[in-house]
């Protein structure tokens, strides 16, 4: 597949507004102004175009449900991109800015918003240096403003810069921080859809998502929906990290599987290293295994496969990986990010952390692996927003898979698996 | 105090804590951060002042270096909300300082991808080269270093963050020259932010 999304990024100038218009830029959304925005939506719903942030619901549907009677509406750009493994946004919004722009111009034309926010996370600061450069050049040029191309339609677009909060990536805690508070989850329903930021309807999508509309809008759905498999059309980016040699942000179709990207795309495992877990869709999805290596990268493969897609930020571990040092790792950062807003996630993912450190330190006992599990159970499914499930995932999927590391640590009271990689001594502030 | 019997808070357990903020000097903004200000206060609604307390508390940390109670009071005041409401937000946000830092502010990503790249080994020579603990500052207050989670640069790993600016592929022994360079020619001796894809063409 020719890259879609990712096609010019190499080029030196692919940020600026003179190199977007020569290749086509803002030509979707002129022709986007020509339609009704319910033709709009009608088209991404049958593109199938799925939400690129991590959950894969589908664009077009949520668009539809944003209430098209109340005034005003809003654009809310998820750019918090920050899912441990996740890089792919980034790459986006620093060499081809303009493409979010006109897919959040056209995703307000379609939903009957004004104003889009770009929410990006506050480490970004250089993105956002280019994000606001190329705005500028957008409405200077009339890309953005008032009357867009003579067709009365107005619209603004914002950068809103975070400061650091894992947790503002969930939608509605999103929303919250936009709103100047801390970056806490809301009860849901009612959705954004219905009441969204400053209580009024709004359609949050990720930067991925939002630079997918204007191909949709200038090729087609069916163009589109024939990219990849059924109800996985489409380009998407992969972020390929870990122990690979070649690790980088690879644009394929669905159809690509793990094993192309791993082994293809990303050079593979370091030489004389063999590969012994793959994380498919960022750190709060479950472990895929070597002989999983075939399966198709795409949302309803994965999901087959155990796992999720989530936002494409494939981890690759070799065989230097303690995993219980990797369930520490991950869950002293849950433990960190956890909002704080429902108890069994602020105070469960200590504990878990803390258990997952005896551990791996040599000094658990078996019945800790109970308890893992126990205290496990009674965080998952028990918060307002998705972070609970997450941030058990690590814990129980290391423990599925890699039981007999667990028990070794303790049997042996040490680290069974210590790689050169790791500190000489445990770092002093954890 | 912990609600589970077996489990004791301990020194390092943050979010029950409160500390109060310094107090500071009288705090208002120069001109030019007022004129940023007040541009940055027409992106929201004009009932929905409060959206600005991000921006306004960045202001705030740019041009005294950390976030005072007085500073509070004046961000409240701007935005017609309570002193609580912005320490509300001040205590959540990881990259708002209440005490002074070093002028170059260290953060090493220790999440996963980095992690396995050598990131903990990074702390440790980082660690070792300034005399400092990660959370602590240098006597002579030119660093401060720091653990962050996830940068989102996992392809360059391992990645670090001095104040705003990024520094990628930081090998362990590449520290103690890193170190060196910044106190030589601050900011300038970073690697910036550069993909993958282009870093054949940069050798």
């Amino acid at each position: 597949m020719d890259p879609v999304l990712t096609k010019y990024v190499r080029e030196p100038n692919s940020f600026t507004l003179d190199f977007y218009l020569k290749h086509e830029g803002y030509e979707a959304l002129k022709k986007a102004l020509t339609k009704k925005p319910d033709e709009i939506i009608e088209l991404v719903k049958a593109s199938g175009l799925r939400g690129r942030g991590g959950a894969g619901f589908p664009t077009g549907m949520k668009w539809q449900f944003v209430d098209k009677k109340t005034e005003p509406r809003y654009i809310v750009c998820n750019a918090d991109e920050s899912e441990p493994g996740t890089f792919k946004d980034h790459l986006l919004m620093e060499r081809n800015p303009h493409l979010l722009i006109e897919g959040c111009a056209i995703g307000c034309y379609a939903i009957g918003a004004k104003v889009a926010y770009i929410y990006i996370r506050g480490e970004f600061l250089h993105v956002q240096h280019v994000l606001e450069k190329a705005i500028e050049e957008a409405y200077a040029r009339g890309m953005l403003g008032r009357n867009l191309f003579g067709s009365g339609f107005d619209c603004d677009v914002y950068v809103h810069r975070g400061a650091g909060a894992y947790e503002a990536g969930e939608e509605t805690a999103l929303l919250e921080s936009l709103e100047g508070k801390r970056a806490q989850p809301r009860n849901k329903p009612p959705f954004p859809a219905v009441v969204g930021v400053y209580g009024k309807p709004t359609a949050v999508n990720n930067v991925e998502t939002l630079c997918n509309v204007p191909s949709i809008v200038s090729k087609g759905a069916e163009w589109y929906a024939a990219l990849g498999p059924e109800k996985n059309g489409g380009p998407k980016l992969y972020c390929v990290s870990g122990h690979v040699k070649k690790p980088g942000v690879f644009e394929a179709s669905m159809n690509i599987t793990l094993r192309e990207l791993i082994e293809d795309r990303a050079g593979g495992v370091r030489d004389g290293r063999t590969l012994k877990a793959v994380i498919p869709g960022g750190s709060s999805v479950p472990i895929l295994l070597p002989d999983q290596l075939d399966t198709q990268a795409s949302f309803d493969a994965i999901q087959k496969a155990g796992s999720l897609l989530g936002s494409a930020a494939i981890v690759v571990l070799d065989d230097t990986t303690c995993m219980v040092w990797l369930a520490e790792n991950l869950l002293h950062f849950y433990r960190h990010e956890s909002c704080g807003k429902c108890t069994p996630c602020r105070e469960g993912t200590d504990w878990l952390y803390k258990i997952l450190r005896r551990i791996e330190r040599g000094e658990g006992q078996m019945r800790d692996l109970d308890m893992l599990q126990s205290i496990s159970n009674n965080i998952a499914g028990k918060t307002l927003c998705a972070f609970g499930d997450a941030a058990v995932t690590p814990v129980l999927t290391t423990l599925k898979h890699f039981r007999h590391e667990y028990e070794a640590h303790i049997k042996e009271g040490r680290c069974t698996l210590p790689a050169d990689w790791r500190a000489r001594q445990p770092v002093g502030a954890h | 105090m912990s609600f589970h019997p077996k489990m004791a808070y301990d020194a390092t357990f943050h979010k029950s804590s409160r500390e109060l903020e310094e107090e500071g000097p009288e705090f208002a903004y120069t001109a030019q951060n007022r004129a940023r200000f007040d541009d940055i206060i027409t992106r929201y609604p004009p009932d929905r002042r409060r959206s600005a307390v991000l921006p306004a508390l960045y202001l705030v940390q740019y041009q005294q270096g950390y976030i005072t109670a007085n500073a509070i009071r004046y961000v409240a005041g701007l935005l017609g909300i309570t002193r609580a409401d912005v320490e509300d937000v001040v205590s959540y946000y990881t990259m708002f300082y209440t005490r002074p830092v070093g002028k170059y502010v260290i953060n090493v990503c220790r999440t996963l991808s980095c992690a396995i790249n050598g990131a903990e080994r990074v702390t440790e020579e980082l660690s070792a080269k300034l005399g400092i603990k990660p959370g602590e500052t240098d006597a002579s207050g030119t660093f401060t270093l720091m653990e962050v989670e996830c940068l989102g640069a996992c392809d360059r790993a391992p990645a670090v963050m001095v104040n705003d600016a990024w520094h990628e592929c930081l090998m362990p022994e590449d520290v103690p020259r890193l170190v060196d360079d910044l106190r030589a020619r601050g900011e300038t001796a970073l690697s910036g932010c550069f993909h993958v894809v282009e870093r054949k063409a940069r050798g």
